[in-house]
């Protein structure tokens, strides 16, 4: 990172610039598993906000005083504690989506997102701009799990936020859900398609092929 | 040569600066199905004969019509035999469909060939419409804007993709299946050529996996409205060989006369079109040799080991060669030449793997009752890392002589 980053561009730019999941393909195992419904979504998404934002923020506050030999253990270490406090405020406060969060909470801690920004900007930027980083992946994040779980919920069940949309057929109304987009697997169809549409809007994300094949044909005149 | 010269005289329109210039694949498509492409090979090539993709993709749709003829006959066989025992039961669903049939075909006793194939009709054509109609609009809309060539390759999905569909699939879910194996199965690879799976296959295991209730189970299989019959894979699973032999018999599985997909249903149509793909060298013999290779051994392995629980354990490879899709998958999916192994070594390495898989599949995982498609694409997965290994094994070979 360079020393000019501005506060905006790292707040902002991970959200579709530099988005974690669509350009750096991080964070991919959380967005299929609790992507079938919004609301469930909303606070996987919060929670990442907020552990992304606070470890950030603490690896930058002890980045100097950080043995280079054992940092991965330190971030770690702060990383899992902060995930331990989400997941005791989730139980204490919002027990039902907890419980349908399940494991995916503690596994948090092996999101690549936050050990890569941990590793990659907050051990060597100052406590705010990392706190703002943390921030804007958390977003990048958010924005991708709450585009893939928009469709899974309203084309896989007929519903936002549990509120029936579209009737569907089981229940007498016109809809059939698809039961594909229920099934994890349809996340990376999801993901794949926006980041198709991405790079079709940012052209500078697309990676230059790896080989070009000549072209083996002549046109003859007859 | 009037056609030629027609063509000639509209080109410079569709070339670059032409004021058609958009829709050059269009122009294209047109002029190579007239004629020979002036397109000569430069680089190094292998020539085994004159054939090019068109011809080849043309010919495995005329070969797919035997099935094709065949399943039409049979939705009306079924359709007309469920009506000629209830009297009361509803022809179709009503509309436009029942006006076609009734007014040209009998329905119910007394239907005769004439008959049972108009009814069929009704039901196919409408699928393979939709089929043509939306997986051609993706094919020319992703030809025009990446400007590539519109390809015979479709009506081959095409046709396939329709004769895999059950005769009651509702047609939005045609549409659908279509859009996705044309352009998730193929087009965002880079179009023909470049699809690592069977487009036809893709679509139909999205709607496999979307809409089980409407596209398994044994309601879905006949065109007559509140009525399910048992496809041969159903009695295979409650009652194994003695059910299958009781309620069917092994010959007119083979002929084609039980439930099933419109054109998986008859083993000997597919035999018929499978053969001239075979004799024409389009379908390669070691792929499908291999499936039946692997099929054979895997369910002589299965038979032994044998289950008091499972009656599929003892159903032998006669009859899982004509049970369900595994004969229509065996020709004309499996051999697809861009998704199967391309080295010759390869391709028995992966038929064998597609036997084996279908009949582990069928036997051993209550939630697929059929396991071709899923075998299939599977392999196709494989394809690549098997080339790899027989190129690297013939590297090796080679190597120890030097």
């Amino acid at each position: 990172m360079s020393e000019a980053a501005s506060a905006k561009q790292v707040l902002f730019e991970p959200i579709f610039k530099n988005n974690p999941i669509a350009l750096q393909i991080l964070g991919i195992c959380s967005a299929l598993a609790v992507t079938t419904s919004m609301s469930v979504t909303l606070v996987m998404c919060l929670s990442v906000i907020a552990v992304t934002a606070c470890s950030n923020l603490a690896v930058s506050l002890v980045r100097a005083q950080i043995p280079n030999s054992i940092r991965i253990i330190v971030q770690m270490t702060i990383i899992a504690s902060l995930v331990i406090v989400v997941d005791q405020l989730l139980k204490a406060f919002a027990y039902e989506i907890s419980k349908q969060l399940s494991v995916f909470v503690g596994l948090i801690i092996t999101n690549c997102i936050v050990m890569g920004r941990a590793e990659g900007f907050a051990m060597q930027n100052g406590p705010w701009l990392s706190f703002l980083d943390g921030i804007g992946n958390g977003l990048g994040y958010s924005v991708m799990l709450i585009l893939v779980a928009f469709f899974r919920e309203l084309l896989g069940a007929g519903s936002l936020f549990g509120y029936a949309l579209m009737p569907v057929v089981n229940e007498g109304g016109w809809y059939v859900p698809n039961g594909l987009l229920l099934l994890p697997p349809s996340a990376f169809f999801i993901i794949g398609l926006a980041i198709w549409a991405l790079r079709a809007w940012k052209p500078e994300q697309v990676e230059a092929p790896e080989y070009k094949m000549s072209r083996h044909t002549t046109k003859e005149a007859f | 040569m009037g056609i030629r010269q027609f063509l000639d005289g509209i080109e410079h329109h569709f070339e670059k600066g032409g004021k058609y210039e958009r829709w050059y694949a269009l122009y294209e498509a047109a002029d190579t199905m007239f004629f020979t492409p002036p397109y000569v090979t430069s680089t190094t090539s292998h020539v085994r004969d004159g054939i090019d993709l068109k011809r080849i993709m043309i010919t495995v749709w005329l070969c797919a019509f035997p099935a094709m003829f065949f399943g039409m006959w049979n939705i009306g066989y079924h359709a007309n035999s469920f009506l000629a025992a209830n009297p009361d039961a509803l022809v179709a669903d009503g509309g436009l469909r029942t006006a076609f049939i009734q007014a040209l075909a009998v329905t119910g006793a007394g239907a005769g060939v004439w008959d049972n194939f108009v009814y069929g009709l009704a039901y196919f054509v409408p699928i393979y419409f939709v089929t043509f109609a939306v997986g051609g609009f993706w094919e020319v809309l992703f030809a025009t804007v990446r400007r590539h060539e519109v390809n015979e390759g479709f009506f081959v999905t095409s046709i396939l993709f329709a004769l895999i569909c059950p005769p009651s699939i509702p047609l939005w879910q045609v549409a659908l299946g279509i859009s996705f194996g044309v352009v998730i199965g193929k087009e965002v690879f880079g179009g023909t050529g470049k699809n690592f799976l069977n487009p036809a296959l893709t679509g139909r295991a999205f709607l496999y996996f979307a809409y089980p209730a409407q596209i398994s189970g044994d309601a879905v299989w006949t065109a007559v409205d509140g009525f399910s019959g048992a496809t041969a894979l159903s009695w295979a699973a409650s009652g194994g060989v003695e059910a299958l032999e009781q309620h069917i018999g092994w010959m007119s599985a083979f002929l084609g006369t039980i439930q099933g997909s419109v054109g998986e249903t008859s083993t000997l149509a597919v035999l018929i079109g499978g053969l001239v793909l075979l004799v024409m060298k389009i379908a390669s013999y070691r792929i499908v040799g291999g499936v039946m290779i692997g099929m054979i051994a895997m369910t002589l392995l299965l038979n032994v080991i044998g289950s008091d629980t499972n009656p599929m354990f003892a159903v032998p490879a006669h009859w899982h060669l004509v049970m369900g899709g595994f004969a229509f998958g065996m020709m004309f999916m499996a051999t697809d030449p861009v998704s199967a192994s391309m080295t010759n070594t390869g391709r028995w390495c992966f038929g064998i793997l597609v036997g084996v898989m279908t009949v582990l599949i069928r036997v051993i995982n209550p939630a697929f009752p059929e396991g071709i498609m899923l075998a299939i694409l599977f392999a196709n997965l494989f394809a690549p890392l098997i080339d790899h290994y027989v190129v690297q094994a013939n590297i090796k070979r080679r190597l120890a002589r030097v």
